[in-house]
């Protein structure tokens, strides 16, 4: 390792610390500004429906002061959230209580990645061919291909899956409308589980894989149409260098900025994602979002927004650590030597 | 007269115009020309479209069509502001940081990338679920205050490389003050790529809008798009097969999208004559 890539490493380090240490109390304190004390008004709501004896009520309202530290000063409450964090404790859900957010959460991540990291991948690939092929081709495949990749690529992830759904689920029955799996099924490595799973899968991942191709071709072919005219093809075209070595040279130059499009496109496309989760009734971190979000069950909205960030600030730290490598000139120019 | 005619050039371009100008006529005029109430429960619950509901009602037994009129009419005034809003935050702060230089261009930019590591969608989140009463304003608000690190960090980068051109050394030398040069010597100079930033903004904040109302944080007290389909998700009427109700507001989002994002395409070909194909 040498020491340029060393001090580009440090200075990313130090960047993504900030970014997580702001979202980190962003998610602190934006919930606190909420009036009220929330474990006293939980627990009456709760109350006033009759769904809990008093007993039970009180027991309640005990654990919530304690997991808050509601009887603590704000600068307290605030440390114990940032212990509680580091050692992966995000509170007790408010609405399936007893359980802990973190096992809720654990059991939906499985099943959010599975649809999330083939989409993005597949996506990416499929996408930055058919645009680098646009941009090549020129003419007619490249209107058709770019109009197409533009109305894909501005159709929202869950509108799009709305449409899969009602067309191939409701309406053809090609599909499953709902879940992840076949109701009365156990999650197990057997073949009949994984097959009805698969089944399950496609549906919300086409929805997810279509738009992304349809937002990286367009970029892509923007990038390759400007490496077609620069000097150096134009120069290795006139030497008669063969078509197929500029392309490769064309494509390799016109990629690096779509690593990083793609790292700064994740936060979007998995806010996208989250509802199409619940579009499919699939039982990720988007649906455990959405119900959160209707029964105002704030540790589990508070514990669902750190692991979305946790996760993207992640995704995007590995892609920055990629292109560093593959592209000398970002190392150089980010460390200051250029 | 010329730059018009230039515009007309790009078929992309005429194409999206034309199909926002009918979008927003149909948001604008269809609610102030509608004599009927969009929460009034006029029918019965998913009643299939007719001569009486031209869209059918949903599930409370409402006119879709009415409610699609003031809900588009809410989701563009949300992307419209908020639009606005974050253009005009990203392109006071990118010019500050381009313009002055120094600490507190250090300062800036240091915050915008830090905003833009931070996945927008958590901090509209925590911003919704913290104001518990939200007007179509509070959600321009939240959308404007977010969105803006984008514009703030392109804008930076023109400046920079506008502050070293000799116009402003000119004007440096004669005396004009910092506001006055970044208003008159450096603002016009941008004015094409800011108004392609401000589409994207406002095309991305309609997005925002309806995914925020999606998940159930949306305006309480107004029909948005994404209510629409709030609605629909929550009451199942994609698997009940009630298709009036869920695909008006799908389509709409989506056209509205497209059109906008093939006006941004379009102007893009205009500015940038290298992508115009021979």
């Amino acid at each position: 390792m040498s020491s340029h890539f060393r001090r580009y490493l440090a200075q990313k380090v130090v960047w993504y610390a900030l970014a997580f240490f702001l979202a980190l109390s962003l998610n602190f304190f934006l919930p606190r500004l909420i009036p009220g004390n929330p474990a006293s008004q939980i627990v009456s709501a709760l109350g006033q429906q009759g769904m809990v004896s008093s007993q039970a009520m009180k027991k309640m309202y005990e654990q919530y002061m304690q997991d808050f530290g509601l009887d603590q000063p704000l600068y307290k409450q605030y440390f114990q959230y940032l212990g509680n964090v580091a050692t992966l404790d995000l509170g007790t859900s408010f609405m399936q209580f007893p359980r802990r957010v973190s096992d809720l959460i654990g059991k939906a991540l499985p099943y959010t990645l599975a649809i999330q990291i083939p989409g993005i991948i597949v996506g990416w690939i499929i996408g930055n061919l058919l645009g680098a092929y646009a941009a090549y081709k020129g003419g007619k495949t490249d209107a058709v291909a770019f109009t197409g990749s533009l109305f894909l690529s501005s159709i929202p992830f869950y509108c799009f899956a709305i449409i899969l759904v009602y067309t191939l689920a409701v309406y053809f029955k090609v599909f499953p409308a709902a879940g992840a799996y076949k109701f009365g099924l156990m999650p197990s490595w057997t073949f009949p589980f994984v097959q009805d799973f698969l089944r399950h899968w496609i549906l919300p991942f086409l929805s997810m894989v279509l738009i992304i191709i349809g937002g990286q071709a367009i970029g892509m072919r923007e990038m390759a149409i400007y490496e077609l005219g620069t000097d150096y093809v134009n120069y290795a075209k006139g030497l008669g260098v063969h078509d197929r070595k500029v392309v490769g040279y064309v494509f390799r130059n016109a990629m690096l900025p779509q690593v990083t499009g793609l790292a700064l496109s994740f936060g979007t496309m998995i806010g996208g994602q989250l509802i199409v989760e619940s579009v499919f009734s699939y039982p990720g971190v988007g649906s455990l979002l959405f119900t959160a979000i209707r029964q105002n069950d704030y540790p589990m909205i508070q514990g669902v927004t750190l692991i979305i960030t946790v996760t993207v600030l992640a995704a995007n730290f590995l892609v920055e650590l990629l292109y560093g490598i593959i592209d000398p000139r970002i190392r150089a120019s980010q460390t200051g030597e250029l | 007269m010329t730059i018009i005619r230039t515009f007309l050039h790009s078929g992309r371009f005429v194409a999206g115009f034309l199909i926002l100008l009918a979008v927003l006529i149909f948001g604008i005029l269809g609610p102030t020309l509608s004599s009927k109430d969009p929460l009034e429960m006029a029918g019965s619950i998913y009643q299939k479209p007719d001569d009486k509901f031209l869209l059918g009602t949903d599930n409370f037994g409402r006119d879709v069509l009415t409610e699609l009129k003031f809900g588009t009419r809410t989701s563009l005034t949300v992307g419209l502001l908020g639009g606005v809003m974050a253009t005009a935050i990203g392109l006071s702060v990118g010019t500050l940081a381009g313009f002055r230089g120094g600490w507190v261009e250090e300062l800036l930019m240091g915050l915008t990338n830090v905003l833009i590591t931070i996945p927008t969608i958590v901090i509209l989140i925590l911003l919704s679920v913290a104001i518990t009463v939200r007007s179509a304003w509070v959600m321009s608000l939240i959308i404007g205050v977010t969105a803006w690190p984008w514009t703030a960090r392109a804008v930076r980068a023109q400046t920079s490389s506008l502050r070293t051109r000799p116009h402003l050394d000119i004007a440096r030398l004669s005396g004009s003050s910092g506001f006055a040069m970044a208003i008159i010597d450096v603002l016009p100079y941008m004015a094409s790529y800011v108004f392609m930033a401000l589409i994207l903004q406002v095309s991305s904040a309609i997005l925002s809008e309806a995914t925020l109302s999606m998940l159930g944080l949306g305006p309480t007290n107004t029909i948005s798009l994404g209510v629409m389909l709030n609605w629909a998700l929550l009451w199942e009427s994609v698997r009940t097969g009630a298709w009036w109700a869920f695909l008006p507001p799908v389509v709409m989002l989506s056209v509205t999208s497209f059109a906008l994002l093939a006006m941004n395409s379009g102007m893009d070909e205009i500015f940038n004559p290298r992508l115009r194909r021979r």
